[in-house]
């Protein structure tokens, strides 16, 4: 495997890694609000956050570049700021991957929350328990399928992006230059080679860590959970 | 109002009804809060406990507030314990777990020798290494119970701790909570819509219909309310707290004594001024104008004929009768009820012809 192509894996992990991270932050709450909220504009937040399963990863990648590049509403306030704007940057593709790998976060947290149920959160409360109490003793390890589920399936998900990082990030080694870009050099470059070992990897891990989440979720079902 | 009582005040409107209350309840004793599904019991039950938000609702427990126009203390906050009608265990811990959840976070809990005595009291000792999925129904609802008593609290709810259970674990369940009624001071509010139990366990009584409480008051007076749509039943009857007075070795009988009269009932090892619950149904009570000697009835005694009332039928009269300030229940046919000439005042033998022992 030739440098260019571990710097494109380092950047993929951290890109995933830093996207998992973010999505967990931003996720868990809004999928908390939606498994709980009786509004109807609930609905229509549900509907915007499936978007990204069925748009062309290309219609959202486009979006975001308009929006985070220097002419667009993010990136226009950013340089105003003194900040530079977003396209061809790894933030924007931070950015444009939250976006992008949102359903796969909140969809499995939300269906965890509704799992719960309001009985559980009722006795907690006659319990003594406050509501963050209640949130991180109960909710949590009650969910915690949903968690792992909701983790993985994200992270794999970001890894295995491509539409959008080309829209939005370009391909800058070390910077926006992630594997399915390196991968689609390779084969643009008649290198089969290094394209194979690249797929196949990829194709090998994904496996890997989805098998994992499986095989803990049937287990976790097995103790009590 | 005395600092020992519990006043609710709540007007909380649904589709299907208005929750609309205004209540002053016992600080001691269980309150049995009885009505059918949708009469609003349940909701009541959790305005109390601060689960329903009612906006301009008022609630004093024992002299201190819970909820007034200023206030609303919330859930955690008030040192009650709650008792849920089915799987309200938290999975992810084992029984023990379950009930150390609430104690390792009340500002007050019970003491390891309190402790250990509601677990002996409950019988759940051998199953607090399980997992709840490890349990029946009602080794469950026992372990919700201590749950709840272990948090020592002020006021403990009970919502129909018993409706999911099938008549077996009811029987299996309802000794213990006979038992936490003997033992434990603390006030009850137990929402129920079997009349069984209100005549088994409470003290007082709510009925409830519509959102609304159609009457509150001591049980023994209330259920021999003739007003209430509470006798449309096979179980209408009154229920009466005796103390064993006198036993009869030979026929295995003990007579109960009543403020007013008593009753011969048969002997299950009493001793003499052992506190006993009678339920006399107006089905086993009939009146005579005289004492009839020779009659198999071993129970007569002299009563006032106080109120009649329509029954569910129009061929059935119920008939509520004074012995000596107690009430009691008897259900004839209104031609039997012509031909006696009962009217308020008039003197009569109350003939019983069957009494339940509740213990």
């Amino acid at each position: 495997m030739s440098g260019a192509d571990w710097l494109a894996l380092t950047t993929t992990l951290k890109l995933s890694a830093v996207t998992t991270a973010v999505l967990l932050l931003l996720g868990t709450p809004l999928a908390w609000w939606l498994a709980r909220t009786r509004r109807r504009a609930a609905v229509a937040v549900e509907a915007v956050v499936a978007l990204p399963l069925v748009l062309p990863p290309t219609v959202l990648g486009f979006y975001m570049l308009v929006a985070l590049g220097p002419h667009g509403p993010i990136g226009a306030t950013l340089q105003a700021m003194g900040l530079h704007h977003l396209a061809f940057t790894f933030t924007g593709l931070v950015v444009a991957s939250t976006l992008y790998s949102l359903p796969f976060m909140v969809q499995p947290l939300k269906d965890a929350f509704a799992a719960v149920g309001p009985r559980m959160l009722d006795a907690a409360a006659t319990l003594r328990a406050g509501p963050w109490d209640c949130f991180f003793h109960v909710v949590l390890p009650l969910a915690r399928r949903g968690f792992l589920t909701a983790i993985t399936l994200t992270f794999a998900h970001t890894v295995g992006e491509f539409g959008v990082v080309l829209m939005v990030g370009g391909n800058i080694p070390g910077e926006t230059r992630v594997l399915s870009i390196a991968i689609y050099d390779h084969a643009e470059a008649m290198d089969y080679a290094s394209a194979h070992l690249l797929a196949g990897g990829l194709l090998a891990a994904s496996f890997l860590m989805l098998f994992t989440v499986y095989f803990l979720n049937r287990r976790y079902h097995v103790v009590h959970v | 109002m005395t600092d020992e009582c519990i006043q609710a005040r709540f007007r909380l409107p649904y589709p299907e009804f208005t929750l609309e209350v205004d209540l002053e309840l016992p600080g001691r004793g269980i309150t049995a809060l009885f009505g059918h599904s949708g009469s609003g019991k349940t909701t009541l039950l959790r305005c109390i406990a601060g689960l329903e938000q009612a906006p301009a609702g008022r609630l004093v427990v024992q002299g201190e507030r819970w909820q007034d126009e200023t206030t609303f203390l919330p859930t955690h906050r008030r040192p009650l314990g709650y008792v849920f009608q089915e799987g309200s265990l938290f999975p992810h811990l084992t029984a023990r777990g379950n009930v150390e959840f609430g104690m390792k976070r009340a500002a007050e809990a019970l003491e390891p020798a309190a402790l250990a005595h509601v677990i002996d009291l409950l019988g759940i000792g051998p199953l607090l290494g399980r997992w709840p999925d490890q349990l029946s129904g009602g080794e469950r609802q026992r372990v919700a119970i201590a749950r709840a008593l272990a948090l020592k609290p002020r006021l403990l709810l009970m919502d129909e701790p018993l409706s999911a259970l099938d008549l077996k674990r009811k029987r299996e369940i309802l000794p213990y909570l006979e038992r936490l009624h003997d033992e434990l001071s603390i006030p009850i509010l137990y929402v129920t819509h079997s009349p069984d139990e209100v005549a088994r366990l409470a003290d007082h009584l709510v009925l409830m219909e519509g959102g609304r409480a159609l009457a509150s008051g001591p049980l023994t007076e209330t259920l021999a309310r003739l007003d209430l749509p509470i006798h449309q039943e096979e179980d209408a009857g009154v229920v009466l707290d005796a103390t064993v007075a006198e036993l009869d070795a030979a026929w295995h009988l003990a007579r109960a004594e009543f403020p007013g009269g008593s009753l011969w009932v048969r002997d299950l090892d009493f001793t003499v001024g052992r506190r006993i619950r009678l339920r006399v149904l107006a089905r086993d009570v009939s009146l005579a104008l005289e004492r009839h000697d020779g009659v198999s009835i071993a129970n007569l005694i002299p009563a006032t004929v106080a109120e009649l009332s329509a029954d569910a039928h129009p061929a059935v009269r119920l008939v509520r009768v004074d012995v000596g300030g107690t009430p009691l229940l008897a259900r004839l046919t209104a031609r039997s009820a012509d031909a006696l000439g009962l009217v308020p005042g008039k003197a009569v033998w109350v003939q019983v012809k069957s009494v339940a022992v509740l213990e």
